[in-house]
């Protein structure tokens, strides 16, 4: 065990390296002149030269590189050239609205496909396996930006009991907070429910199918207990597997959701930044969310070999 | 080869996921490859007169806030869909299926090197990419070419090798390695050919997503640009309108989800149909 974690480990750190290099390329070297892209191409020329200056544009690429990242290893993410505060203190307000989000969508879609994967398996074959299904096609299929417009026009337009977007922050109290919430959770939920119901399904019918199904009913269990106690807890590791996987899927919706419900988010300053040109921002945010994936990943990694001693020896599976 | 295409259909139209599947894909494709000859309304063409019209015999889904036609708008972006999904899916194939041949052929730190390669690429989602182009090159549709192809190479990688992987322990290739045929030659002639129908079914999953992330692209303003048409853009302009003109963010949202329904739908079948072995519970 402790040798695998050292190789994932090991593994992971490589993966971060890489990572940062190839934002590094593709932000700071790709361009040519970085301060030119975000002066646009009517700069000054001593605007122009200011700004590589303050940058440190003059120094050699690997000893910008290198400074980059101890940089962020330190927790300074640099100052923004738009808003001119510190990066990390940008991320640290909209941390509060990003977080929750994602973690209230999680929750959701947990909530809701955990339960009616179990549904649809102990149902094989019958109505209610083929409705549950239905759902999950249909909710793979449905964007969830166009199911967020699909919610305004409900509850917002013709019902007029949510907020349409915005956020009325959590000073407001933490109902009118959560209100806001509510529309682009269950926006971000849909489609990770309708996957994650599937993988539910389609595992625990795995599982049932097992030696060891076969004697827990030979032995006179009853089908309840067969599922609870033997299937269930089986089924559920490649559901944690997805689950981690879902995580770069759910960062990528966060971008969108929040655009879509105007959210003052780490998602929606991303998106900012790109139209200001401030890649400063860019830079630092597309390197913390990669960051933020490649250490989720191997975190399920690990909550993996836990939960299934067989995979602690074996290499690539 | 026309044999196999006929097994394939008899056995097929016995599915009913590959048949409405297979339709819905069919119609969506006539659709694109209609726009090339005719539509029922140039897409360019702006009425300010007859913006935000209701549905007439004059235009069959009435109009969006410049008056230009909305089915010929879902038409063009049908066309527009399809190019960026299959260029993208070209992408993938063509770096991602070598890759994962390598890998399984050579294996050892070869075969190491190209799955953390993988694992890293896919640290990347197709968004990610986008916003990092977008940032230096502007936004564009070969932006979102390149930032769903790049996603779809580690995706093809990594199913490939796995499929690899199986034929590799076939007696015909120990036949085949004790001829004296090289592992690259074996890749190309042998190990390529049984892994079609997994890279098919893929393929056609692929595509869904791809449709998928282009509209979300398109969405944000990061894919296609106007006057050229897309679904995911005409939805971020309805959402101006959703008080006034709310049936504006119903057709391309509809006809996404319904595409990208058929698509999946038509992927399962063929899945069943090309490879009894591969059916998963569904």
């Amino acid at each position: 065990m402790k040798f695998f974690l050292f190789k994932r480990l090991i593994t992971m750190f490589i993966t971060l390296l890489v990572a940062s290099s190839v934002v590094f390329c593709v932000l700071e070297i790709l361009p040519g002149d970085p301060a030119a892209v975000m002066l646009g191409i009517n700069a000054e020329a001593d605007t122009l030269a200011s700004l590589r200056a303050e940058l440190g544009l003059d120094r050699p690429v690997a000893v910008r590189y290198v400074s980059w990242l101890c940089d962020i290893v330190k927790g300074d993410f640099g100052i923004s050239y738009t808003y001119d505060v510190p990066v990390i203190e940008l991320i640290r307000e909209r941390i509060y609205l990003s977080l929750p989000l994602a973690v209230l969508a999680i929750t959701l879609s947990t909530l809701i496909a955990i339960p009616l994967g179990i549904i649809a398996a102990s149902n094989h074959s019958k109505p209610l396996d083929f409705f549950v299904m239905i759902f999950s096609q249909l909710g793979i299929a449905i964007p969830n930006f166009w199911f967020a417009l699909l919610l305004i026009i409900l509850f917002s337009v013709f019902l007029g009991v949510l907020p349409a977007g915005g956020f009325a922050g959590w000073d407001a109290g933490i109902m009118p907070a959560l209100s806001s919430l509510l529309l682009p959770t269950v926006a971000l939920a849909l489609p990770q429910a309708a996957i994650l119901t599937r993988v539910t399904r389609s595992s625990l019918l795995e599982i049932l199918k097992e030696d060891f199904i076969r004697t827990a009913q030979a032995k006179g269990s009853s089908n309840r207990r067969v599922l609870w106690r033997h299937a269930l807890r089986n089924a559920m590791i490649p559901v944690v597997t997805i689950m981690g996987l879902q995580f770069s899927f759910l960062l990528a919706g966060t971008i969108i959701i929040e655009n879509v419900f105007y959210l003052p988010g780490i998602g929606r300053l991303i998106f900012q930044a790109i139209a200001q040109r401030d890649l400063i921002v860019v830079k630092n945010l597309v390197i913390l969310l990669a960051a933020a994936v490649i250490v989720i990943n191997f975190i399920v990694d690990m909550l993996y070999a836990v939960i299934d001693p067989r995979l602690r020896g074996a290499q690539n599976v | 080869m026309f044999e196999r295409f006929r097994e394939v259909f008899l056995h097929g139209i016995k599915n009913r996921n590959f048949v409405a599947g297979g339709i819905i894909t069919i119609g969506f494709f006539g659709l694109a490859l209609l726009s090339y000859v005719w539509s029922p309304h140039p897409v360019e063409n702006i009425n300010i007169s007859d913006k935000l019209l209701s549905p007439s015999s004059k235009y069959l889904l009435g109009t969006d806030h410049f008056g230009r036609d909305i089915l010929s708008m879902l038409i063009m972006g049908a066309k527009n869909s399809i190019i960026v999904a299959f260029i993208a899916i070209g992408i993938g194939l063509g770096i991602g299926v070598p890759l994962g041949l390598a890998a399984a052929s050579q294996r050892g730190w070869t075969d190491e090197l190209i799955m953390r390669f993988n694992d890293f690429t896919l640290a990347f989602p197709s968004l990610i990419s986008a916003i990092m182009i977008t940032a230096i090159l502007g936004p564009g549709a070969v932006n979102s070419i390149i930032a769903i192809g790049i996603f779809n190479i580690p995706v093809f990688a990594r199913v490939v090798r796995g499929a690899a992987l199986n034929i590799w322990k076939k007696e015909f290739i120990l036949a085949a390695l004790s001829a004296g045929k090289s592992k690259m030659r074996i890749s190309i002639e042998h190990v390529l050919p049984n892994t079609s129908s997994v890279l098919i079914v893929q393929a056609t999953i692929q595509f869904a997503i791809g449709i998928l992330a282009e509209a979300g692209l398109s969405y944000l303003g990061l894919g296609t640009q106007p006057p050229a048409a897309s679904w995911g853009k005409m939805l971020n302009e309805a959402q101006t309108f959703l008080h006034f003109a709310p049936q504006l963010a119903i057709y391309p949202g509809a006809a996404i989800a319904f595409t990208v329904l058929g698509l999946n739908l038509f992927g399962d079948g063929l899945r069943d149909v090309l490879d009894p072995k591969l059916r998963r519970n569904r």
